[in-house]
C-alpha cells in the first residue's frame, strides 16, 4: 500500500491474551485482512470481560452476524455451522485497530448475551435476533426491533427470500430482455410486495400483545412523592419532533419518565439484503441514503472497506478531495444538528434557517462537483468520480477562508451564552463518559463528555495524518456541550479545510484498474471512519464474487440511540425530545 | 375619504374590468366595493392559496421537503410556509420519502384523519414506486397502493425547484375542480380507506378473500388454477401464480412494439 491508502495496522496482541485464554481461543477465521479469533461459544463472556478489564478494550464497537450457508469461497469448506456472530472491539485509551472475535453460532441457535459485559450490545444483538434468528441468551429485552412482532422469518438469512425475488445477483436478467419487461407485482395476485405462509388465514389472525415499558428508575418510595399513577405515553412514529419515524414508548409518573424504549423500523429499506444482492459498486449510492445528510463520509466509509479488502491505491489530490467533501459534510451536518436541537428547544425554525442558509452554499458545491444536492455518490473504489469544475475551488476557498468562520461565529455569538439554552441545556441529559462508551455510544456525544476520541487520530484513514487539527472535548456532558461541541468540531473542520483547499495537488483523480464490476478477494473486513455522527463502519465479508456476501453498516445513529432511555430516565418529557435531538441522529441510518 | 386619488373610481374599475361579466350588471354606487366571479373561481382561489401541508417527513425527501420551506426556496409565496402537525388542521400530505410496511398503517391512518378536501403528494422516487429499495422486504412500492394520490414528483431526491413544481401542479388541479362536483359533497363519497394490518407480512383488508384464495387453497393440494400453477414453491412459501394478468400482457405486447419500431425490427 502507498502511504496515501495506509491504514493502521491491526494492534500486536498481547500474547498473555493468546495464552491465558488458549482454551477459549479455537482457531481463526482463515486467512484474513484483519486477525479473527475463533472463540467457542461459551466461552465469549469470559474472553469479553478479560479484553474489557485487562488489556483495555473497552469499547464494542461492532457486533453482527454472518449466514455462511451456500458460502461460495474456498475457506470455509470444513465448517458446518452456518451463522457465525461477529464482534470487533476497540479501545478508547491507546487508540489503533480493533481485535475482532467470531463466534460459531450451534446447533440451538442460542449465544451467551454480552450484554453483561457490554450493555451497549442491547440494540444490536436485537437486530441479529430480529434478521438472523440468533437469540442472546440473558438479553434483557430480546424483541424484534427493526421488523414487527408476528413477522414471518428472520429475513437475512439466506434462504428467506423477498416477495419480488427475481435472482440472487444483480442485474436482473428478466428486467427488459429485448423490449419485454414485466413488473414483477404483476405475477402476483395481490399485485404487492408481500408474501404470505401457506396455510395462514387472514381472518383468524391476531395481533401479537403491544409491549410496554416497565420502570426503570430507582425506585423512590423512602422519598415524600406524590403517588400518582405511571402511565405510558407514545411517542411517533408521527411527531414533529422525532426528526422522523421514530417511536419512543415512554413511561411517566406525571411529567417525569420512568422508562423510556426506542422503537424503530418505519424506515428499515433492507440496505443489507439489497447490498447482497447488487454488485460491489452498485452499493456505493445506495450508502448515500444511509445518514442523507451528509452522503459524502457515507460514500468515503464504503469506498475505504472496499479499497482496504481489494488493495486499491487512492491517488494524492483523490485523498485531498475526499478530506475536502467530508469536512464541508461535517459543517453542514452540524449546522443542521445545532438549528435542529435549538428547535426542539422551542426556538423554532430561526436558528434552524440561519444555518440552513449556509447549508445551501455548501450543497450548491456539492451540485456542481456531483450534479446533486444531496445524494451526491461522489467516490469510486480508487478515488473520485469527478474532478472539480471551473470556478469551484474558488468558491470552496471563499467559503472557507471568510464566509463560514464568520456565519459560525454568528451562531456562537446568538447562541452560546443565551440564557433559555444554558437553562434548558446545562445537566440535562447526563451520563458520566464510562457509562457512555460501555453503552457503545461514538461520536460528539464522547467529546461533550470530556474524552477525545476521534478516529482521525485515533486510527488515522486517507490524509487525517497531515493536517493540524484540535480534537475539542468538553467536560460536562449535558445538553448544553453536545450543542457547543459541534460548533467546536464545525471551526475545526473549517481549520483542515483551509489546509486542504491550500495544500490539493494537481494529478489523478482516479486509481486502481477502474472498470465497472469488480471482483473482491475473498475475505472479511472492518474498516470506519468519523463521520459526523459517529463512528461509520461498514463489515464485509466477499467470497471472491461479483456481490459482497455479506454487507453491514454499523452506523452510529443506531448504536447511540444505546444511550437514550438511560439518558432520559429521571428528566422531564420536554428533555427527552431534546435528549433525542442532541444524539443527532438519522433515521436512513438508524433504520436502514 | 379625503386622501382618496381624484381619479379613483376609474382606477378600481381598471382593476375590475377582467373580473366583470359582460351580462352582470352593478349598480353604480357599488362598483367600486363588489367584485363578482363564480363561486369556483373564489372557492378554488381560497383553498389553493393557504394550502397547508402536514408537517410529516418519512425519509431522504423530507430533508428536501424542509430545505424548500425554508430560507433560499420560501414556500411562503404560495401560502404553504404553515406546516400542521396535526392532520385535522392540514390539506395537503406531501409522502416524502420510502414508504415501509411497519410505517404503512400509520400513514393510512393519518390520511383518515385529514378532513376533507385532502389531496396527496407523492415525493420522490420511494414513494411513488417504491425507487432503489422496491424489492426491499419492508418497502412498500409506491404509496398509492393504499391510497389515492393526486400528483407525483419523480427524483431521488427532487429538488427543491421540482417539488415547487409539483405543488404548482397540485394548485392547477385545485383550480380545475367545481363545488357542484367534488366528492366531498356527496353523500356517498366519503368512505375510510381501510388500515393495512401486519400479519406475517402487510395485508389490506379489501384483499383478504384474494390472499386466502392463494394461501388457503395451497394447503388442501388443489391450485388456485390451473393456470397459475402450484400456489406455494418447494420451501412451502405462497409464490402467487407465475402468470401475468391480461393488462401486463397487453402493456408488454405495447413494449414490445414500442422496442421493435425504435430498433427496426419487423414483427
Amino acid at each position: 500500500m502507498s502511504q496515501a491508502t495506509a491504514v493502521a495496522e491491526p494492534p500486536v496482541v498481547d500474547i498473555r491474551f493468546e495464552q491465558e485464554l488458549a482454551d477459549a481461543i479455537v482457531g481463526a477465521w482463515a486467512e484474513d485482512t484483519q486477525k479473527a479469533y475463533m472463540i467457542a461459544p461459551d466461552k465469549i463472556l469470559a474472553v469479553l470481560r478479560h479484553l474489557r478489564d485487562v488489556e483495555g478494550y473497552d469499547f464494542l464497537s461492532n457486533l453482527t452476524c454472518v449466514d455462511y450457508k451456500g458460502y461460495g469461497g474456498k475457506l470455509r469448506n470444513d465448517v458446518s455451522e452456518r451463522l457465525e456472530v461477529v464482534y470487533r472491539l476497540y479501545s478508547t485509551r491507546i487508540g489503533g485497530g480493533p481485535i475482532s472475535l467470531h463466534v460459531r453460532v450451534p446447533q440451538d441457535e442460542t449465544v451467551p448475551s454480552a450484554t453483561a459485559v457490554f450493555p451497549g450490545a442491547n440494540l444490536q444483538e436485537r437486530e441479529v435476533y430480529d434478521l438472523f434468528g440468533v437469540k442472546f441468551d440473558g438479553h434483557p429485552n430480546l424483541r424484534r426491533i427493526l421488523l414487527w412482532d408476528g413477522f414471518n422469518g428472520h429475513p437475512m438469512r439466506k434462504d428467506w427470500q423477498e416477495a419480488y425475488y427475481e435472482e440472487d445477483v444483480k442485474p436482473f436478467r428478466s428486467r427488459h430482455p429485448k423490449g419485454e419487461y414485466a413488473f414483477h407485482e404483476d405475477k402476483l395476485p395481490w399485485a404487492k410486495n408481500t408474501t404470505y405462509p401457506t396455510g395462514w388465514d387472514p381472518d383468524s389472525w391476531q395481533q401479537p400483545v403491544a409491549y410496554v415499558p416497565v420502570s426503570q428508575a430507582p425506585h423512590h418510595e423512602n422519598e415524600p412523592h406524590l403517588d400518582t399513577e405511571s402511565i405510558v405515553v407514545n411517542l411517533g412514529p408521527h411527531h414533529p419532533s422525532t426528526h422522523g419515524v421514530f417511536r419512543m414508548l415512554t413511561r411517566v409518573e406525571g411529567e417525569t419518565i420512568l422508562a423510556l424504549e426506542p422503537e424503530m423500523g418505519y424506515l428499515h429499506r433492507n440496505h443489507e439484503k439489497i447490498g447482497e444482492r447488487n454488485t460491489w459498486l452498485m452499493n456505493m449510492p445506495f450508502t448515500d441514503r444511509l445518514d442523507y445528510l451528509n452522503s459524502m463520509s457515507n460514500n468515503w466509509s464504503y469506498a475505504l472497506a472496499v479499497e482496504k479488502l481489494a488493495g486499491i491505491e487512492v491517488p494524492e489530490r483523490a485523498e485531498y478531495l475526499r478530506v475536502i467533501m467530508a469536512e464541508f459534510g461535517r459543517i453542514v451536518n452540524h449546522a443542521w444538528s445545532i438549528g435542529f436541537i435549538l428547535n426542539d428547544l422551542g426556538a423554532l425554525q430561526t436558528p434552524a434557517l440561519y444555518a440552513i442558509e449556509e447549508r445551501e452554499m455548501i450543497l450548491d458545491l456539492f451540485e456542481a462537483v456531483s450534479g446533486a444536492r444531496l445524494m451526491c455518490n461522489y467516490m469510486r473504489f480508487g478515488g473520485v468520480v469527478r474532478d472539480l469544475p471551473a470556478g469551484w475551488h474558488e468558491q470552496a476557498t471563499y467559503l472557507a477562508n471568510d464566509r463560514l468562520p464568520r456565519a459560525l461565529d454568528e451562531l456562537d455569538r446568538l447562541l452560546t451564552e443565551n440564557e433559555i439554552l444554558k437553562a434548558r441545556g446545562r445537566g440535562v441529559g447526563y451520563l458520566s463518559v464510562e457509562d457512555l462508551i460501555s453503552l457503545s455510544v461514538s461520536g460528539p456525544m464522547i467529546r461533550a463528555g470530556g474524552l477525545a476520541y476521534d478516529i482521525r487520530k485515533a486510527e488515522p484513514y486517507g490524509i487525517y495524518d497531515r493536517f493540524d487539527f484540535d480534537i475539542p472535548t468538553l467536560p460536562n456532558s449535558d445538553i448544553y456541550d453536545r450543542y457547543y461541541i459541534r460548533l467546536l468540531e464545525a471551526r475545526e473542520s473549517v481549520r483542515i479545510l483551509q489546509q486542504a483547499l491550500r495544500d490539493i495537488p494537481e494529478g489523478e483523480i482516479l486509481g486502481g484498474k477502474g472498470g465497472y464490476t469488480l471482483r473482491a478477494p475473498e475475505g472479511e473486513v472492518y474498516s470506519r471512519l468519523e463521520a459526523p455522527k459517529g463512528e461509520l463502519g461498514f463489515y464485509l465479508v466477499s467470497d471472491g464474487k461479483t456481490t459482497p456476501w455479506r454487507y453491514h453498516v454499523r452506523s452510529p445513529s443506531y448504536i447511540n440511540l444505546n444511550a437514550l432511555g438511560p439518558m432520559s430516565v429521571g428528566y422531564k418529557i420536554a428533555d427527552a425530545i431534546v435528549i433525542l435531538g442532541a444524539i443527532d441522529i438519522v433515521l436512513g441510518e438508524v433504520d436502514r | 375619504m379625503a386622501s382618496l386619488p381624484p381619479n379613483f373610481q376609474q382606477l378600481k374599475q381598471e382593476q375590475l374590468k377582467p373580473f366583470l361579466h359582460d351580462q352582470i350588471i352593478v349598480p353604480d354606487e357599488l362598483q367600486a366595493n363588489v367584485l363578482i366571479t363564480t363561486v369556483d373561481k373564489i372557492y378554488n382561489w381560497s383553498r389553493r392559496s393557504s394550502m397547508w401541508p402536514l408537517l410529516f417527513g418519512l425519509a431522504c425527501c423530507a430533508i428536501e421537503m424542509i430545505a424548500t420551506a425554508a430560507s433560499r426556496y420560501d414556500l411562503a409565496r404560495f401560502g404553504m410556509e404553515v406546516m400542521r402537525p396535526s392532520p385535522r388542521q392540514s390539506d395537503l400530505m406531501i409522502v416524502s420519502g420510502t414508504v415501509t410496511k411497519k410505517m404503512a398503517p400509520a400513514i393510512v391512518r393519518i390520511y383518515n384523519q385529514m378532513a376533507e378536501p385532502r389531496y396527496v403528494l407523492s415525493m420522490g422516487a420511494c414513494a411513488t414506486g417504491g425507487g432503489p429499495f422496491k424489492e426491499g422486504y419492508n418497502v412498500v412500492s409506491g404509496i398509492d397502493k393504499y391510497i389515492p394520490v393526486d400528483v407525483y414528483v419523480p427524483g431521488c431526491p427532487p429538488m427543491p425547484e421540482a417539488l415547487i413544481y409539483g405543488l404548482l401542479k397540485m394548485h392547477e388541479k385545485v383550480d380545475r375542480q367545481s363545488v357542484t362536483s367534488v366528492p366531498w359533497y356527496r353523500k356517498d363519497s366519503s368512505a375510510f380507506v381501510p388500515v393495512p394490518r401486519l400479519g406475517p407480512d402487510i395485508f389490506d383488508p379489501r384483499q383478504v378473500e384474494l390472499i386466502k384464495d392463494t394461501t388457503l387453497k395451497a394447503t388442501t393440494g388443489a391450485s388456485a388454477t390451473a393456470a397459475n400453477g402450484p400456489a406455494a414453491d418447494a420451501e412451502g412459501r405462497a409464490r402467487g401464480p407465475k402468470t401475468l394478468s391480461d393488462k401486463a400482457k397487453a402493456r408488454m405486447e405495447e413494449a414490445k412494439k414500442r422496442w421493435r419500431a425504435k430498433k427496426g425490427v419487423p414483427a
